[in-house]
C-alpha cells in the first residue's frame, strides 16, 4: 500500500538504527578521557530530553519541574544499592516506577491547571522535592550520599578508570527513549498526545480522554526521567540534592529538547549533541575562574536559536515530519 | 479569629511578614502586568530585579548617594531596559509562528542565564551589600514590636509604588492598556498601536521590579543567584493571585509573607517555602485560575 | 421515523444569564435539523451540551433513549456525536491525514486501520489530494471540509455542524450544501447551525428557532418563514418595517 507515513516511519527506523550504531563506535577511536566523559553527559542530556519530549514535546505539557523525577531516579537507585546491596540494573526499574509513580501523583492535581499555571506548578512541585530532599536526614539532606565502590561489575555499573561501559549504559537508554517515542509516534497514543497538544476542545469531541492521555504520557517521561538519574548517580558516583534536584535542572533538561525541536524524534538528540559540548567546553575554558562567561555563551545562544529557528534545529536538516518541509 | 491569630503569632511575626508581603507583591505585580497584558511569563524577571540591586550597589559605591535616592533613577533606567527588551527580543519571540509559548518561555529563560552570568563576570560569585545609608542598622521599637527600617521603608515604597501601578491602571494610557489586553484587533482598529502599548506595558512591570530591587538591596545581600530565589515565589504569586490580575498579585503577595513568616516562626525556617507552596496548591485545587483570576 | 436524539427541557445559564432556558425537541434519524437564531440565541451553547463539551444546569439529552448529557464528550464520541467548531479548530502540527486519523482512532486501535478509514474519509470529503499537507496550509474552506472529515471518520450516527457555511463564497458554500447532502445520504443525521437563514433552509427538513434562549418555533422550512414571530425576532425590525 502506498503511503507517506509508513514509509516515512520505516525510513526513520532504519536512520535510528545507523544513527544508534554509530554512536557505539564513536568512543572506541577516542581515548582521552574528558571526551569520553563529555560524550557520556551529552547521550545522558539526549536520553533524558527525549523523556521530557515524551511529555513535553508530544503531549503539549510544558513541565518545569522535570527534575523531581530525575533526583528521585538518583536517590531511589542509590538508596537501593546502598542499604539493601540491590544493583542498578534492577534499582533503575525501581527508579523508573517510582518516578513513573510519582509523575502521576503530581500530573492527578497539576492537569486539571491549564497554560502557565500548568508550568508555575511544575516549578512548585520540582522546588517542593528540593526542599523536602534537603532537609530529610534519612537521604542524607544537604550532605548527599557517597555511592561505594564494590568492585568492578557491570550489573552495579561500577567501574574504576574505564569510561566505555557508562558510555554504553547510556546509548541503551538513548535507544530505549528514542525507541518508545518512534512506538508512540505510530500509536493511537501519539495521534491523541498530540491532537491534545493542538486543541485539546477539539481533541475532545472526536473522543480523546484529554486527561487520561495526558496522565499516560507524564507517567511515561517520568519512568524515563527516573532511569536517566538512576544512570547517572552510578556515574558520578556521589548525588546532593544541589545536584541533581534543584530547579534549573528541570530546566537543563527541558532545553535539548526545546532547542532541538519539540515533539520529533531527532529534535532532543540534536539539540543535546550541540548544547551540552556548548555548554561543557566553555564551562571548562572559560567558567574556570568562575567568572560567568560560559554562562553567557550559554544564554545567549538559547536566545539566538530559540529566536532563528522556532522549530528547533532539526528543521535545518530536514529531518523534521514532511508536514513542515511541505509547507509551501 | 484575628485575636486568635494574634494570640498564637506574635504582632512582630505578622508586621515582618506583611513587609516581606509587599515587596514580593511588588516583584509579582510587574509579572503579573506583562502576562496579562500579552500572555508572556517573563522567566528573566527575578534576574532584572538581581539587576537592579547590583545597579543600586553599584550607583551607590560610586556616588555614596544613600540608596532611597537612587531609586528613581533606577527605576527608569529599569523601565527602559524593559522596553528595550520587549523590542528586541520579546517581540520578535511572539512574531514566530511555532512553539509561541516555548519560544517565549526559553528566550526569556536564555536571557536569565546570560544575566547571571554576566553578573558573575562583573561582581563575581561572592554576595555584595550596601553597608551604610540612612537606613542600615535602625530600626524602629514600637510597643515591643522591633522592625528594622529598611525593611519598614521597603514595604512602604512597595506599597507606593504599588498605588502608582494601580493609579496608572485608571489614566488614559491605563485604559489603553486595559483595552489592549482585551481585545487585540479591536485596538488595532482604534489606532492604539499595540507594540507601542505593550513595550510601555514592558517599561512599567520591570520599572516595578527595579523598586523592588533597590529596596530589597538596602537589606538583602546582592549576589549572581539571588533572583532566583525570588522568581519562584513571584510565580507562585502570580498563579496565586490570578495570571494577569494586579490586584491578584497583592494580596497574593501580602498572603504569601504571611505564611512564609508565620512557618518560619512556628514550623522551622528552612522549611519556610514549603508553607508557602503548600497553601499554593492547596488553593489552586480550589481555584484553578487563582484567587482573582478570570475564568 | 424512528427518534434519534431527545432534547429535553435543558437549562444552562453563564452567570446568572440564561444561555439555554427549558429547550426541548426531537431529531429524527436521517433528516438534517436547521438551528437558527440570532446573535446569543443560545446555538452554541445547545450545541456544547449535546456534544458534551459542557453539562446543562438541568435536563437531559438522549441519544436512542441513552442519557448521553453531562457524561463528557468522550462518551458523546464514543456514542456517536461528532462536531465542528465556529471558529475551525485543526491539529495545525499535524498533516490533513493525521487529522481525520485523530478521528478514525475513535473506532479502531490499529493505526492502518485507522489510516485506511481516514483516506477513505478524505476521498469522500474532497481532500484526497491535501492528504499530506500541513493542516495549517489549508484554505478556510478546505479547513471546514477537514472538521467534516475529521468528525466523519469518528463513524458518527448524528454530526453537528457549527455555522459550516458561513464566511464562504456563494461557489464554496454550494460546494459545503452538497457535502451535507453527501454526508446525509451515508445515513448520518445532521444538526446545523446556521446564522444565515437563506442558505440553510432550503437544505433542512426541519427547522428549531431559538430566541433569546428559549425555543420560538419549530416547523418545517416553509412555515417558518412565514411566522410572523421569525420574522420580528430573526430578521429584526428592519423587515418588520418594511
Amino acid at each position: 500500500m502506498d503511503n507517506d507515513i509508513l514509509r516515512r516511519r520505516r525510513r526513520e527506523l532504519i536512520t535510528g538504527v545507523i544513527v544508534l550504531a554509530a554512536l557505539a563506535m564513536l568512543p572506541l577511536p577516542i581515548a582521552d578521557v574528558y571526551t569520553r566523559n563529555l560524550l557520556i553527559i551529552t547521550l545522558l542530556y539526549a536520553g533524558l530530553a527525549q523523556a521530557w519530549n515524551i511529555l513535553g514535546g508530544y503531549c503539549g505539557q510544558i513541565s518545569l519541574g522535570h527534575a523531581i523525577y530525575f533526583g528521585v531516579g538518583c536517590y531511589v537507585s542509590t538508596l537501593l544499592y546502598v542499604r539493601l546491596g540491590i544493583p542498578v540494573a534492577f534499582g533503575l526499574f525501581a527508579a523508573g516506577a517510582v518516578c513513573g509513580a510519582l509523575a502521576l501523583l503530581v500530573g492527578w492535581p497539576c492537569f486539571r491547571l491549564s497554560g502557565h499555571y500548568y508550568a508555575v506548578a511544575t516549578v512548585v512541585v520540582g522546588e517542593i522535592g528540593y526542599l523536602l530532599f534537603l532537609n530529610w536526614d534519612f537521604v542524607g539532606a544537604a550532605t548527599g550520599i557517597y555511592v561505594p565502590f564494590k568492585g568492578e561489575s557491570w550489573l552495579a555499573l561500577q567501574f574504576r578508570t574505564q569510561k566505555l561501559p557508562y558510555h554504553y549504559a547510556m546509548l541503551a537508554f538513548v535507544a530505549a527513549t528514542w525507541i518508545a517515542a518512534w512506538v508512540i509516534e505510530g500509536s493511537r497514543w501519539g495521534f491523541s498526545w498530540r491532537a491534545v497538544r493542538d486543541d485539546a476542545v477539539a481533541a475532545r469531541s472526536l473522543g480523546v480522554r484529554v486527561f487520561a492521555s495526558k496522565m499516560a504520557a507524564a507517567a511515561i517521561s517520568g519512568f524515563f526521567t527516573g532511569v536517566g538519574g538512576a544512570l547517572f548517580a552510578q556515574y558520578v558516583g556521589y548525588i546532593d540534592p544541589d545536584s541533581v534536584l534543584a530547579g534549573t535542572f528541570s530546566i537543563l533538561i527541558a532545553l535539548p529538547a526545546v532547542l532541538g525541536g519539540v515533539g520529533t524524534l531527532w529534535g532532543p538528540l540534536i539539540g543535546a549533541v550541540v548544547l551540552i559540548p556548548v555548554s561543557e567546553l566553555s564551562r571548562s575554558y572559560l567558567g574556570g575562574s568562575g567568572r560567568g562567561v560560559d554562562l553567557m555563551i550559554y544564554g545567549g545562544l538559547i536566545v539566538l536559536v530559540a529566536l532563528a529557528r522556532p522549530q528547533g534545529l532539526v528543521s535545518l536538516l530536514g529531518l523534521r515530519r514532511r508536514a513542515h518541509e511541505n509547507a509551501a | 479569629m484575628l485575636a486568635a491569630i494574634l494570640q498564637a503569632v506574635p504582632l512582630q511575626i505578622l508586621l515582618s511578614g506583611l513587609l516581606m508581603g509587599l515587596v514580593y507583591a511588588l516583584v509579582a505585580a510587574g509579572l503579573s502586568l506583562i502576562f496579562g497584558l500579552m500572555d508572556v511569563v517573563n522567566f528573566a524577571h527575578g534576574e532584572l530585579m538581581m539587576l537592579a540591586m547590583y545597579a543600586t550597589f553599584v550607583l551607590w559605591q560610586a556616588s555614596g548617594l544613600d540608596p532611597v535616592l537612587l531609586m528613581p533613577v533606577v527605576a527608569c533606567v529599569m523601565f527602559g531596559l524593559g522596553m528595550l527588551l520587549y523590542r528586541g527580543l520579546v517581540a520578535r519571540a511572539l512574531s514566530v509562528q511555532f512553539n509561541r509559548g516555548m519560544v517565549q518561555i526559553f528566550v526569556t529563560f536564555g536571557l536569565a542565564i546570560f544575566l547571571r552570568g554576566a553578573a558573575q563576570f562583573a561582581f563575581g560569585g561572592e554576595f555584595r551589600s550596601i553597608t551604610h545609608g540612612w537606613l542600615t542598622d535602625r530600626s524602629v521599637h514600637w510597643g515591643g514590636v522591633f522592625l528594622p527600617l529598611p525593611q519598614l521603608a521597603a514595604g512602604l515604597v512597595c506599597l507606593l509604588a504599588f498605588s502608582g501601578l494601580l493609579a496608572v491602571g485608571r489614566t488614559e494610557f491605563g485604559r489603553a492598556l486595559e483595552a489592549t489586553r482585551e481585545d487585540r484587533e479591536a485596538v488595532a482598529l482604534l489606532g492604539i498601536d499595540r507594540d507601542r502599548i505593550f513595550a510601555l506595558g514592558w517599561g512599567l512591570g520591570i520599572g516595578a521590579v527595579g523598586v523592588a530591587g533597590v529596596m530589597l538591596a538596602t537589606f538583602y545581600y546582592v549576589g549572581p543567584n539571588v533572583g532566583a530565589n525570588f522568581a519562584v515565589i513571584a510565580y507562585v504569586t502570580v498563579a496565586l493571585g490570578g495570571f494577569g490580575s494586579v490586584a491578584g498579585a497583592l494580596v497574593a503577595g501580602l498572603l504569601i509573607g504571611e505564611v512564609e513568616a508565620i512557618t518560619a516562626a512556628i514550623v522551622e525556617p528552612s522549611l519556610k517555602q514549603v508553607g508557602v507552596f503548600a497553601i499554593y496548591l492547596v488553593v489552586l485545587m480550589l481555584r484553578p485560575r487563582g484567587l482573582f483570576g478570570k475564568i | 421515523m424512528k427518534t434519534l436524539l431527545e432534547v429535553d427541557n435543558l437549562r444552562k445559564s453563564f452567570g446568572g444569564v440564561a444561555a439555554n432556558d427549558g429547550i426541548s425537541f426531537n431529531v429524527a434519524e436521517g433528516e438534517i435539523l436547521g438551528l437558527i437564531g440570532p446573535n446569543g440565541a443560545g446555538k452554541t451553547s445547545l450545541f456544547n451540551a449535546i456534544s458534551g463539551e459542557i453539562p446543562p444546569d438541568s435536563g437531559e439529552v438522549r441519544l436512542l433513549g441513552e442519557r448521553v448529557s453531562g457524561r463528557g464528550p468522550a462518551l458523546c464520541a464514543a456514542r456517536g456525536i461528532a462536531r465542528t467548531f465556529q471558529v475551525v479548530r485543526s491539529f495545525d502540527s499535524m498533516t490533513v491525514l493525521e487529522n481525520v486519523m485523530v478521528g478514525a482512532f475513535a473506532r479502531t486501535a490499529r493505526p492502518r486501520a485507522a489510516m485506511q478509514a481516514a483516506q477513505e474519509t478524505l476521498e469522500f470529503c474532497g481532500l484526497a489530494a491535501r492528504a499530506d499537507r500541513p493542516a495549517w496550509s489549508l484554505s478556510p474552506p478546505e479547513k471546514r471540509r477537514l472538521e467534516v472529515a475529521r468528525a466523519l471518520a469518528t463513524r458518527p450516527r448524528l454530526l453537528l455542524l457549527d455555522e459550516m457555511l458561513t464566511g464562504l463564497t456563494p461557489t464554496e458554500a454550494q460546494g459545503g450544501v452538497q457535502l451535507v447532502r453527501d454526508v446525509q445520504a451515508r445515513g448520518v443525521t445532521i444538526i446545523m447551525v446556521e446564522h444565515v437563514m437563506e442558505v440553510v433552509l432550503p437544505l433542512v427538513s426541519r427547522a428549531v428557532v431559538l430566541n433569546l434562549g428559549r425555543v420560538l418555533t419549530i416547523g418545517a422550512p416553509a412555515e417558518i418563514v412565514k411566522n410572523p414571530e421569525v420574522i420580528k425576532a430573526y430578521l429584526g425590525d428592519r423587515y418588520a418595517a418594511a
